[in-house]
């Protein structure tokens, strides 16, 4: 039950933030989406699991995907990566540089060098941030992802999270989502519209 | 015929009922009125500990059993677990009283769902193509043992 309330409060937190960044926005006058989305997500500044930082500053130009996950996700996440992975192939080379960011929600267990391993078996254009605990709620309040760790009889842990991929183009802009268990195709055609290839 | 491969049947099961535990043969397996087939596990990526195992299970019984515990050589900690989202939100809960399997029915543990949760697992899985063997226990019908088949993510 505690777990449902934590849940539902964050359900609830992020409703009301959305709600709020309507209103100011829907008050500032035109262009309202635009600007709702321009806020969306950014600007980010993580441990990557390459090493160093990632700063969403030097992402200008390039189109990026964000998911939120964690590695002891036995299901959502390894099919979310491998779905990305066949789509990099079919993308081809309109892909070279478009990176996807795995932001874990689990920080506690997703080490740098965790993370790096984990998405490396995909492919080199995933790249892992490691939020610290005090970043993640900001991060994950910034892209109204939520997440909740629910505790297994071991004494372990299993993590609630959303399971969409974000897409961002070149200004950083969130332009679409992809759900989970989408049709292929219309994923593919929402990332061909993102890097600018023509839908077959 | 119809009532001779029925009193087969019902052979194979008198069998089933008092074999305490049963052959494991990657494919279909019984135990007492309960039918396991298509056993598989999903391929993890490299370093994951964790990975999940799917199945179909049949209640040939006319009453309700329930799947309360699973073991496999892969992992010291499993688990079954339910999988369900919830908007574009991913929850996942260990069903700690196990799995209902109603009677005369068939459950699927399929990814998206119902799944057996392989944690803290020493080292990584037998590879696509490969197998590992397990067990099933079922609150009436006692346990099996089963083979899953490692898969390709996709």
């Amino acid at each position: 039950m505690k777990q449902k309330t934590n849940l539902s409060l964050v359900l609830v937190a992020a409703a009301a933030i959305i709600a709020a960044a309507l209103v100011t926005f829907g008050l500032s006058g035109s262009g309202t989406s635009g600007k709702l989305t321009a806020e969306f997500g950014g600007p980010f500044r993580l441990a990557s699991s390459n090493g160093g930082v990632v700063d969403s500053a030097t992402l200008k130009g390039k189109p990026y995907a964000v998911y939120f996950g964690f590695t002891h996700c036995p299901e959502v996440c390894p099919t979310t990566m491998a779905e990305m992975t066949t789509a990099y192939e079919k993308l081809g080379d309109a892909a070279r540089d478009f990176q996807t960011f795995f932001i874990t929600v689990d920080p506690e267990r997703d080490t740098v060098e965790f993370l790096h391993d984990y998405l490396m078996t995909y492919d080199k254009r995933f790249v892992g941030l490691i939020p610290t605990m005090a970043e993640l709620p900001v991060i994950a309040r910034n892209f109204r992802a939520v997440y909740e760790k629910v505790p297994t009889s071991d004494g372990s842990y299993t993590m609630n999270h959303t399971a969409s991929v974000y897409l961002f183009d070149g200004d950083g802009k969130l332009v679409a989502t992809l759900g989970y268990g989408e049709p292929e195709k219309a994923r593919m055609a929402k990332l061909r519209k993102l890097l600018g290839v023509p839908n077959p | 015929m119809r009532v001779f491969s029925s009193l087969a049947l019902a052979g194979a099961l008198a069998v089933a009922a008092l074999t305490p535990v049963s052959v494991a043969v990657a494919g279909e397996t019984m135990v007492g009125n309960m039918m396991i087939m298509d056993t598989w596990s999903k391929k993890s990526p490299m370093g994951a500990n964790v990975s999940a195992g799917f199945m179909t299970i049949m209640n040939h019984g006319k009453d309700a059993d329930r799947l309360v515990k699973a073991t496999a050589e892969i992992s010291p900690n499993v688990q079954i677990h339910t999988m369900v989202m919830d908007g574009d939100v991913m929850k996942m809960a260990e069903l700690k009283d196990g799995l209902e399997i109603p009677g005369g029915q068939t459950v699927v543990l399929k990814p998206g769902s119902f799944h057996i949760m392989f944690m803290d697992m020493p080292g990584p899985q037998p590879d696509v193509g490969g197998t590992f063997k397990g067990t099933l226990t079922f609150e009436k019908a006692g346990t099996v043992d089963v083979v899953y088949d490692v898969k390709a993510p996709q």
